[in-house]
């Protein structure tokens, strides 16, 4: 493979670019292999990679319906953080940041990422007394907190609302400062590239149509491009989970639901931060092409349509204007939708199934892209022992009927309670 | 935007409900044994079919009635409405 660095930028500028080689290839699928993938997003390509470099399994096959990268890590809002209480997610994400750090070098590919700091705004005194709280068990947990009150805040983002007379006065807020965001589109193909480098199929618009599975154990998958030998399958498809898991005759504890996300027209540069307001859900930073990104909640109802309807945007919009009143005079650019996997307490799931040979990967919620990293990090160490890790422990798909549910917002489907 | 045809006040727009969730689980039986696995089906796992899909809606901001709605999860088309009583063919 060819490496990208400054010398090959400035060779290759010689032929005018006309000589790289291709960033991965278009293979026909093999017959057999030892590990398939079914899913060519953020966390599916992750995973092969890990599992070429961490586990030496090569033998690999990426199955992507449409082509890769054009779900959800094309289409999420790139915000990147750990800023979680619950020890299941804190670690598991913290783990993430430290991948995160790493990644532009490990893949030899830029993918802007952009420590910026989040900051959760607080309301109220209780809503500042959560997050003491929180803050604590993430500074226990290895994760960079500050409390921030009034003032620290109003020094930091100055164009938020400070006046005197609003309904949601802000008291202060959480900010994680090493946590930002990432180019998204960079996250997946690097992993693409470097995957396809040690030997990994990516095989593009190849739709999985069903399942070979006999005597409770997984001999390979049925696809659009013909049948596919597999000792092991990956399911790591955001979205689409539950069509897949209909063929497989399992029902999951996820429903499919629609969120949208929007950026304005570009401005000069004004938010260094990620910023997210507390009385609603509503969040937003600023890319370096100067859009403000924003988003917020669910459209509130089981959809495939990766296409969102306005009354939820006005909603999320409304509650980004009481927060930053200056957010009314721009002008929207593009609105788009992506269909995420909604598990019933907002975590996600990554585990083995009753299936031998069959593991799972979804749940991901609002929070997929930031995971991206440590769940193919995790989800090939468990394809590849066949045993979970102790990071994706708490992840595990019969935590609902135990009881031990990771229940960080309270927040899963239902966003109707919230 | 959605139009939700409410049985008991007409065609509103989707502002006015509050989804509720498919409208195929039921509860198990009161006074009978339920195993975990029933009440882990009853609460926590969907099918969260693509297509035709069967809701409950209620609609917060008119009668307050909950009502069935059945609808496409992959294009939004809405056919009919029923009901919270109504038995669905």
């Amino acid at each position: 493979m060819q490496k990208y660095s400054i010398f090959n930028l400035v060779k290759n500028a010689f032929s005018n670019h006309q000589n790289w080689d291709l960033a991965w290839k278009d293979p026909t699928p093999k017959e057999e292999y030892d590990v398939v993938i079914i899913g060519g997003g953020g966390h599916g390509l992750a995973t092969a990679y890990y599992l070429a470099k961490e586990h030496n399994i090569t033998k690999v096959a990426i199955i992507e319906k449409g082509w890769i990268g054009g779900g959800n890590v094309g289409r999420n809002t790139t915000i990147i953080r750990s800023n979680y209480m619950h020890d299941e997610n804190g670690l598991f994400s913290e783990f993430g940041m430290d991948l995160w750090r790493k990644m532009s070098q490990d893949l030899n590919y830029n993918v802007m990422f952009s420590p910026r700091g989040i900051i959760n705004l607080a309301h109220s005194d209780a809503q500042m007394n959560a997050y003491a709280r929180r803050g604590n068990s993430m500074r226990l947990n290895g994760i960079d907190a500050v409390l921030l009150n009034r003032e620290q805040v109003k020094e930091i983002i100055p164009m938020a609302d400070f006046s005197d007379n609003v309904r949601f006065p802000i008291f202060g807020g959480l900010m994680q400062p090493s946590a930002g965001t990432a180019r998204h589109d960079a996250v997946a193909w690097g992993y693409a590239r470097q995957a396809d480098s040690m030997g990994v199929d990516i095989i593009q618009n190849c739709e999985v149509i069903g399942f070979d599975v006999s005597a409770g154990k997984i001999n390979g998958i049925r696809t659009s491009r013909g049948n596919i030998k597999a000792k092991k399958v990956g399911l790591c498809v955001a979205g689409s989970t539950n069509i897949l898991a209909e063929k497989l005759n399992m029902t999951l504890p996820i429903e499919t639901h629609l969120l949208q996300a929007c950026v304005s027209e570009p401005i000069k540069p004004v938010l260094d931060n990620v910023v997210t307001f507390g009385a609603g859900h509503f969040y937003v930073s600023q890319s370096d092409k100067g859009e403000m990104v924003m988003g917020g909640d669910l459209d509130g109802y089981n959809s495939y349509a990766q296409r969102g309807n306005l009354p939820t945007l006005q909603h999320v919009l409304t509650e980004g204007i009481a927060m930053m009143p200056f957010l009314s005079k721009l002008k929207m650019l593009r609105t788009w939708g992506g269909i995420m996997d909604m598990s019933m307490d907002g975590s996600p799931i990554i585990d083995k199934t009753h299936i031998e040979g069959l593991y799972l990967n979804c749940g991901w919620c609002y929070g997929g892209f930031k995971a991206t990293p440590a769940s193919g990090w995790t989800f090939a160490h468990t394809i590849a022992q066949d045993r979970v890790h102790e990071l994706n422990a708490g992840y595990s798909l019969n935590r609902f009927s135990t009881g031990h549910l990771i229940d960080e917002k309270g927040l899963g489907t239902k966003t109707w309670i919230s | 935007m959605l139009y939700i045809n409410c049985p008991h006040c007409g065609m509103r727009s989707q502002n006015e409900f509050s989804y509720g969730g498919d409208a195929s689980v039921k509860r198990p039986e009161l006074n009978k044994e339920v195993s975990d696995q029933e009440w882990d089906n009853f609460v926590y796992n969907r099918k969260s079919l693509r297509g035709k899909h069967l809701e409950l809606w209620q609609h917060i901001s008119g009668c307050r009635q909950w009502i069935k709605v059945e609808r496409d999860t992959a294009t939004h088309e809405i056919f009919k409405t029923f009901k919270a009583d109504e038995e669905v063919a």
